[in-house]
């Protein structure tokens, strides 16, 4: 296998919705890559086209309402041959789909078909996939409930998505999503629905079948403590488009980008002594980054966090700015921040 | 299996739909064997007799056993429901989760359904029997077409709503092929109206074979189904209201077991409801 090449390469992604009131770029120029093994955090608040990033790289776009218009997503697959996902037919990407790229959805509660049990759901996974008898695919299955610790694997075969907890309907996701040992998992905030202790158990979960199984991890989500948790890279996304990414300490130690630092600084808890103002025997005010993201059919002409930016002037205004390099692997599209 | 069945017959209602049922199908089949009488043997002397201890249901206007025709008309009348309901029930889902699922087969699918359906269920039953002819399959298969676009629509409907949730996207993120998200996925989540629309396509079945029957088109006069024996009883029913009465009890009878049967299966194939049992 050739671990010079990347497990997964996205340049340049374009992903656009065609809607009668004009196209939404919910995705433009996106590009990150991923190695085998590494967890890639990719952080933004809602519309900022995370999601439809993760659902472009499974093939999952509606083509009713929207396509990949341009760039390209490589993955290197287990043979170790590297294949074009943005050229592949439906029929190509469904062998690879829960096989070799599997997802957990944000929403454990709806994700479970209610009238099939447990087991029939990852029998069934697991036989479109890698075949055998329905017997050998429920001892599969039971062995993947017991990877994920769900305790009485053998009982839960039985029964329905409704008699599990929401925690324990996650493990069985992660279960169904990791049932095949895909060389990727798309982790689109699995833990946004869970409470706080769930969350914790899920997060040191996917950590360690990480450990076990070196599956690479793309982390949707828009929560920064999960991100210092779990990833290993950062890629901070804002209307459709990376404005910065680098190593999760480098990021957190030093952002460049105004956004990174205005997310950062919504953080409770982060800002004593720093800009936000504590008067005495008062709690610190939550910081807030002011207005909010721009229509996704009228973007600014130039950056587009601009709008909302405490730094922006003229030039801001004039084009977006390029990717601009920090070394060491940091990037972010600021004119202000340019090393030159 | 045994679980399933004995779970299904716990609820008192249930339990008395099956029974029901079960009995009527029993006693349609075996009819020959049980009665003295033979459905069309014609006795003028005993015409328009009350019931007795001879006959029960007391005689028609030609001196018929009433008792015995309704048995044997509920051979007839049950077959044609149950045989609507198939064909109803097949061609209707395949219709409604083409048409829910595939944007593009949507609109001439239920153009056409439209169409079937706006017309009035017997005008357009008596239309296809003129054109196919009037015997007991031709019945059956012109109500299946009449009765087909209501399936359609409901299963349809049903699909818009299911195909657009989270498991289905999470089936096909897993790889799942199209056909099996569209008849385990979906499917497998439409099952309780669909069962209901059945319950009423049964009974409304059972009615217009008795209306198409009534007007001469339906199945051949001399053969006795529930939907002949009200039409020809109701001139006489001024001096003998059991000739109507004892078909349209059958009929009731029938059609509200059935739907004491469907409403207890849906509940079944509902793991969310069942627990409840």
């Amino acid at each position: 296998m050739n671990h010079a090449t990347p497990l997964l390469e996205v340049e340049h992604l374009q992903t656009h919705f065609f809607t009668p009131r004009g196209t939404v770029k919910s995705v433009d120029g996106v590009s990150f890559s991923l190695a085998a093994g590494e967890t890639l955090a990719v952080v933004g608040e809602s519309g900022s086209g995370k999601s439809v990033s993760s659902l472009s790289i499974m093939g999952l776009i509606p083509p009713d309402a929207g396509r990949i218009v341009g760039g390209s997503i490589r993955f290197r697959r287990r043979d170790g041959s590297v294949c074009e996902l943005t050229r592949m037919s439906q029929r190509e990407l469904r062998q690879l789909r829960g096989n070799e790229i599997a997802m957990v959805f944000q929403d454990p509660m709806s994700c479970l078909n209610p009238v099939l049990t447990i087991g029939d759901q990852l029998a069934e996974s697991i036989r479109i996939h890698l075949g055998g008898s329905r017997a050998a695919a429920l001892a599969h299955a039971q062995r993947m409930l017991e990877m994920v610790e769900i305790p009485a694997a053998a009982r839960r075969l039985g029964e329905y998505p409704h008699q599990l907890s929401g925690g324990m309907r996650q493990r069985v996701m992660i279960a169904l999503a990791l049932s095949c040992q895909p060389s990727l998992l798309i982790a689109d905030e699995p833990t946004t629905a869970l409470d706080v202790t769930v969350q914790a158990q899920i997060l040191a979960l996917l950590q360690r079948l990480q450990r076990e199984t070196g599956t690479g991890i793309l982390f949707i989500t828009h929560n920064l403590g999960v991100v210092a948790e779990i990833a290993d890279r950062v890629a901070v996304m804002y209307s459709g488009r990376v404005v910065e990414q680098g190593d999760v300490m480098e990021l957190f130690a030093q952002p460049r980008h105004p956004y990174t630092r205005g997310l950062l600084a919504c953080l409770p808890g982060r800002h004593h002594g720093s800009g936000a103002a504590r008067v005495a025997g008062e709690r610190p005010r939550l910081a807030a980054i002011p207005g909010q993201v721009a229509s996704p059919l009228a973007p600014p002409p130039g950056c587009a966090f601009e709008p909302r930016c405490a730094l922006a002037h003229a030039a801001c205004r004039a084009a977006m700015p390029e990717l601009a390099d920090f070394g060491s692997g940091q990037s972010a599209r600021c004119i202000l921040r340019s090393p030159q | 299996m045994q679980a399933f069945i004995s779970t299904l017959l716990r609820r008192p209602l249930v339990r008395f739909g099956a029974l029901t049922l079960c009995v009527l199908t029993v006693l349609a089949a075996a009819v020959p064997l049980l009665s003295p009488y033979a459905p069309d043997t014609l006795d003028i002397g005993a015409r328009l007799l009350a019931p007795s201890a001879a006959h029960w249901f007391g005689t028609d206007e030609f001196g018929r056993d009433v008792l015995t025709r309704v048995l044997f008309g509920g051979r007839y009348s049950l077959a044609v429901g149950a045989l609507v309901v198939a064909i109803a029930a097949v061609c209707g889902v395949l219709m409604g989760l083409c048409a829910g699922f595939f944007a593009r087969l949507d609109t001439p699918i239920m153009r056409l359904v439209d169409a079937l359906m706006a017309l009035p269920d017997i005008l357009l039953a008596i239309a296809l029997l003129a054109i196919l002819g009037a015997s007991l399959m031709n019945v059956v298969l012109a109500l299946a077409i009449v009765y087909t676009p209501r399936m359609a629509r409901i299963v349809r409907a049903s699909t818009l709503v299911v195909r657009e949730l989270l498991y289905v996207e999470a089936a096909r993120a897993l790889g799942v092929p199209t056909w099996r998200i569209l008849f385990v996925h979906i499917l497998g989540n439409t099952v309780s109206p669909i069962l209901v629309q059945a319950s009423f396509i049964f009974a409304y079945a059972i009615l217009a074979e008795a209306g198409l029957s009534f007007l001469g088109l339906g199945v051949p006069p001399e053969l006795p189904t529930w939907g002949t024996m009200i039409a020809s009883g109701q001139n006489y029913s001024d001096q003998a209201m059991w000739l109507v009465l004892i078909p349209g009890l059958a009929i009731v009878l029938a059609a509200l077991s059935l739907q004491m049967v469907g409403d207890g299966l849906r509940d079944m194939l509902d793991p969310r409801l069942r627990q409840n049992l």
